[in-house]
C-alpha cells in the first residue's frame, strides 16, 4: 500500500521467521536474565511438548476438545442458522426477539456456568452446553445480517421468475448470504475454541483447557503449561484455516474479496 | 379484365401493453415527491420501444410500474387486457449485469427459471440460448470470470430462456464501454428479430433511442410527462449517418432542448 | 401505530419473564430462582452494599485493562498495519496468538501477579489487544493510497500527513473495532473473576454458589451483568454516532 518497492518472494518467509525468531530469542534471555526458577525457556517447552506426546495423553485431550466443539458448534449451527434466516427473512419477528438477544449477548458463556451445571451437572454436557451458547448468537447475527444484505435485485429477479416466497428463500436469499453465513461460521468457531478451554478450566477435568490448569496444579509444571498454550493456539489456527478453505469453493467464492 | 390488385394490409397490430392515465407520487417522511404524470402510452405486441429521458426523470419507474414491481398511484396499467399486479414470468426484467446470480454457473443461470421443465427440456433451452447470445465455451464458468459485455449477455439469456412475453430492460448497457455498448446493441437488435418479444427499453442516451427503437417516448424531466412519441420509420440495419436517421435524431435533440454546440 | 409496534418486544419480553416465573415455581427442588427471585436478590446486594462494590471493581478491572491495551495496541497496529514487511513478519505470530482464550494464560498471570486485581487486569488486556491490534492493521492497510497521494500532492509533510489524512481516514473503523473489544473485554473480566479474584461480579457468580447455593444471587448477577454489558455497547454505539467521526458510515 505504501512503503518503497514491492516485496519479493523470498520476503514472504524472510521477514516472518526473522520476528519469530528475536522474539523467541527474547524470551529464552530474558527467563536466563532473570533467573526466574519457574517461568520455562522455549528449549524447556519443546521438551515438555515432547514429553506431552510421548506420554499419549496428549492426544486424548485434544480428542476431548475438538470433540466438545464439533457438538456444541455443531448444534449452535443447526439451530441457529435456520432461526437466523428466519429472523432475518421476517423483520417483524426479528424486531421482537432482537431485544431478548441484545441482553443475552453480553453475558459471558462462562457466567452461565453454574446454571448450566445445575442442568447438566459437571462434566461434558455441561461444557458443550456452553460452547452451544457461545457459538449460538454469533450465528444467528451473521445469518440475519447475511439475508437482510442480500441485493435487492437478486430477490426481484427471483420473484420475476415466479419464485414463492420458501422458494425464493431457498434458491436465492440463501445461496446470496451464504458467504456472509460462512464468515459467521467461521467467527462463532473461534469463538467454540476459546469457550471449550475455559470451560475446561473450570467445569470439566478432560481437554486442553484441563491441561493447562492441571500441569500447574499438580506439580506447577510450567513448562506443560505453555506447551499447552501453544498447542491450543496452533490447533486453534488450524480449525480457521480449515473454515477458510471452505470459503474458496467456487460457488461461494465470489462473496470474499481477496483476504489475506 | 385487370387482375384485382389486392390491397394487402397488415392487420393492425394488437396492443399488447397499455397504461393508462398513470400517476406515481412517491411518499416519504411526510413529503410527496410527484414522478410520474399522467403517462398514456400503447405499445403493441412485438413492438421495441424505448423510453428516453434524462436520469432520474422517473423512467425507470415507469419501468417498475409496467412490470409489476410497483403500483401507480394512480391510473391502470393492462397487459393482454389484463391488469398487471405482480411481476410474472411472462414479463422479464433485465437489470444491468449485477442482476446475474453470482453463485451459479452460466448454465445455472440460464437454466434458473426453467425448473418447470424436464431435465431434457432444460438442457434444450440452456444450450439453445448459449449459443444465441455467443457464450460458448464459458458453460461452467462464474459470473465473476466474466466481463460486462458477457454478462449483460448472460442476463438476456436468461431471460430468454423462459419465453417472457415481454423484455423490461433497464439502461442494461449502462455499465459497459462505449464499444461493447455498439456491439450489444446490434447483438439485442439480432435477438429481437429472432424472437419477436415486446420490448421496452429505458435508457438516457438518444442515438441508443434513435438507433434501436421503432419508436421513442421521449419523457421530461421530474415529475415525468410524455412530452413526444416519436417514430423511427427507418428499417433495420439502420445506417446511422443517412439523412434520415440524422434528422430523427436532432429533432429529439431539439425537443430536449441539447441543440447547441459544445 | 408506532407505539404498538414499540410495544411488541416488551411484551415477548414479559411473556418470556412470566413462563420463566411459573417454570421456577414448578421446581421440585427450589434451586433456581424466578425473576421475582432474582429482584429479591439484586434488593440483597444493595443492601448489603455490594452491589455498587462489585460493579465498580470489575468496571475498574476493564477500564483498565481495556485502556492499557488500546494505548498499546493502536499505535503498534497501525505501524505493522501500515508497512507491509511489518505486517508479513508479525502476523504469524499473531495469527497462533489469537484462537487462545486469555483465561489460559491465568496459572502465568497468577504466576507474575498473583491472586489479585493485577492478574485481573492483565487477562484484561491480553483479551483486548490482539483484536484491536488486528483492527489497526486493517484500518491502516484499508487506507485509500488515493487519499495519501492526495496529501502528498498537496506537499503534507510526514507528521501532518498522518494528522490530517492517515488519522481520520482510519478512526471509524477504529471506534468500531473498539466497542467490539469492549464486549469481548467485558467477556473476559467475568471470567477472569470466576476464577483469579475475590471481588468482582464474576466473582460473586462463583461465590454466591460456593457458600450456600443461594442462585437468586448467581442469576441476579448474570442479569447485572448482561445490563451493564448491554449499557457499555450503547455508550460505544453513540460515540460512533458523534458526527465527526460519522463518515465511515456513508449508507447510514
Amino acid at each position: 500500500m505504501n512503503s518503497l518497492a514491492e516485496p519479493r518472494k523470498w520476503e514472504r518467509f524472510f521477514w516472518p521467521l526473522l520476528a519469530s525468531g528475536l522474539l523467541l530469542a527474547l524470551w529464552h534471555f530474558s527467563v536466563i536474565w532473570t533467573a526466574t526458577k519457574v517461568f520455562p525457556s522455549p528449549p524447556e517447552v519443546e521438551k515438555g511438548l515432547a514429553e506431552l506426546l510421548r506420554h499419549h495423553v496428549l492426544w486424548g485431550d485434544i480428542r476431548d476438545s475438538l470433540r466438545r466443539v464439533v457438538y456444541g458448534f455443531g448444534a449452535a449451527a443447526l439451530l441457529g442458522i435456520p432461526l437466523g434466516l428466519t429472523l432475518g427473512w421476517y423483520p417483524a419477528v426479528n424486531q421482537v426477539v432482537n431485544p431478548v438477544m441484545q441482553i443475552l449477548r453480553p453475558i459471558s458463556p462462562i457466567a452461565w456456568i453454574p446454571v448450566a451445571i445445575i442442568f447438566f451437572g459437571v462434566g461434558d454436557k455441561a461444557s458443550i452446553f456452553l460452547i452451544f451458547f457461545g457459538s449460538f448468537f454469533p450465528i444467528v447475527v451473521a445469518c440475519i445480517n447475511g439475508v437482510s444484505n442480500v441485493p435487492s435485485v437478486y430477490r426481484r429477479s427471483g420473484r420475476n421468475f415466479g419464485l414463492t416466497p420458501p422458494q425464493l428463500l431457498a434458491r436465492v436469499v440463501f445461496p446470496a448470504a451464504l458467504p456472509q453465513i460462512l464468515v459467521g461460521l467461521r467467527i462463532a468457531l473461534g469463538i467454540a475454541w476459546l469457550v471449550v478451554v475455559a470451560a475446561e478450566m473450570i467445569a470439566v477435568d478432560s481437554g486442553l483447557g484441563y491441561l493447562v490448569i492441571d500441569s500447574r496444579n499438580s506439580g506447577k509444571r510450567y513448562d506443560l503449561v505453555v506447551a499447552a498454550i501453544l498447542l491450543i493456539g496452533v490447533i486453534g489456527l488450524i480449525l480457521d484455516f480449515g473454515f477458510r478453505r471452505l470459503e474458496k469453493i467456487r460457488s461461494v467464492r465470489w462473496g470474499f474479496r481477496n483476504e489475506f | 379484365m385487370a387482375l384485382l390488385k389486392e390491397s394487402v394490409v397488415a392487420p393492425a397490430p394488437k396492443t399488447k401493453l397499455s397504461v393508462e392515465k398513470v400517476g406515481m407520487t412517491f411518499k416519504r417522511d411526510g413529503k410527496s415527491t410527484p414522478v410520474l404524470e399522467n403517462i398514456n402510452l400503447e405499445v403493441a405486441d412485438g413492438e421495441f420501444v424505448c423510453l428516453l429521458g434524462p436520469s432520474g426523470c422517473g423512467k425507470t419507474t415507469l419501468l417498475n410500474a409496467m412490470a409489476g414491481f410497483l403500483s401507480p398511484t394512480s391510473g391502470r396499467i393492462q397487459v393482454d387486457n389484463e391488469a398487471v399486479n405482480g411481476p410474472d414470468p411472462r414479463r422479464i426484467f433485465v437489470f444491468q449485469e449485477r442482476g446475474v446470480f453470482p453463485w451459479l454457473t452460466v448454465e445455472g443461470n440460464i437454466g434458473f427459471g426453467l425448473f418447470k421443465l424436464s431435465r431434457a427440456e432444460r438442457q434444450q433451452r440452456i444450450d439453445h440460448y448459449i449459443k444465441m447470445v455467443g457464450l460458448q465455451g464459458f458453460e461452467k464458468a462464474y459470473p465473476p470470470e466474466l466481463s460486462g459485455g458477457m454478462k449483460q449477455r448472460l442476463e438476456v439469456a436468461r431471460a430468454l430462456a423462459v419465453n417472457p412475453d415481454m423484455l423490461f430492460l433497464d439502461e442494461p448497457f449502462g455499465a459497459l464501454d462505449s464499444i461493447t455498448r455498439l456491439v450489444m446493441r446490434g447483438e439485442l437488435l439480432r435477438i429481437w428479430e429472432a424472437e419477436r418479444k415486446t420490448i421496452i427499453f429505458v435508457t438516457h442516451d438518444i442515438d441508443e433511442a434513435v438507433q434501436l427503437a421503432d419508436r421513442v417516448v421521449v419523457m421530461s424531466a421530474r415529475p415525468a410527462t410524455i412530452q413526444q412519441i416519436v417514430n423511427i420509420d427507418i428499417p433495420h440495419p439502420r445506417d446511422i449517418s443517412s439523412t434520415r436517421y440524422l434528422e430523427l435524431r436532432d429533432g429529439i435533440f431539439k425537443q430536449i432542448g441539447l441543440a447547441h454546440k459544445i | 401505530m408506532n407505539l404498538r409496534v414499540r410495544l411488541r418486544p416488551l411484551v415477548f419480553i414479559a411473556a418470556l419473564l412470566v413462563i420463566w416465573e411459573i417454570a421456577a415455581r414448578r421446581q421440585s427442588v427450589h434451586l433456581l430462582p424466578g425473576p421475582w427471585g432474582v429482584v429479591g436478590g439484586i434488593a440483597d446486594l444493595v443492601r448489603h452494599g455490594l452491589l455498587l462494590k462489585y460493579v465498580v471493581a470489575s468496571l475498574f478491572r476493564v477500564t483498565w485493562g481495556f485502556l492499557l491495551a488500546a494505548l498499546l495496541a493502536i499505535p503498534l497496529g497501525l505501524t505493522i498495519g501500515w508497512y507491509r514487511r511489518a505486517e508479513m513478519a508479525f502476523n504469524p505470530i499473531v495469527q497462533i496468538l489469537r484462537p487462545i482464550s486469555p483465561l489460559a494464560w491465568i496459572p502465568i498471570a497468577i504466576l507474575w501477579f498473583g491472586v489479585g486485581d493485577l492478574a485481573a487486569i492483565f487477562l484484561i488486556f491480553l483479551g483486548s489487544f490482539l483484536p484491536l491490534l488486528l483492527t489497526a492493521m486493517s484500518a491502516a492497510r484499508s487506507v485509500p493510497a488515493v487519499y495519501v497521494n492526495a496529501g502528498r500532492n498537496f506537499g503534507l509533510g510526514p507528521a501532518r500527513l498522518v494528522y490530517q489524512v492517515f488519522y481520520p481516514a482510519v478512526v471509524p473503523q477504529l471506534i468500531v473495532g473498539l466497542r467490539i473489544t469492549l464486549g469481548v473485554a467485558w467477556l473476559v473480566v467475568v471470567a477472569a473473576e470466576m476464577i483469579a479474584v475475590n471481588s468482582g461480579l464474576g466473582f460473586l457468580i462463583v461465590d454466591a454458589r460456593n457458600a450456600g447455593n443461594r442462585y437468586d444471587l448467581v442469576v441476579a448477577g448474570m442479569v447485572i451483568i448482561g445490563v451493564i454489558g448491554l449499557l457499555l455497547d450503547m455508550g460505544m454505539r453513540s460515540l460512533e454516532r458523534v458526527k465527526s467521526f460519522r463518515w465511515g458510515y456513508s449508507e447510514d
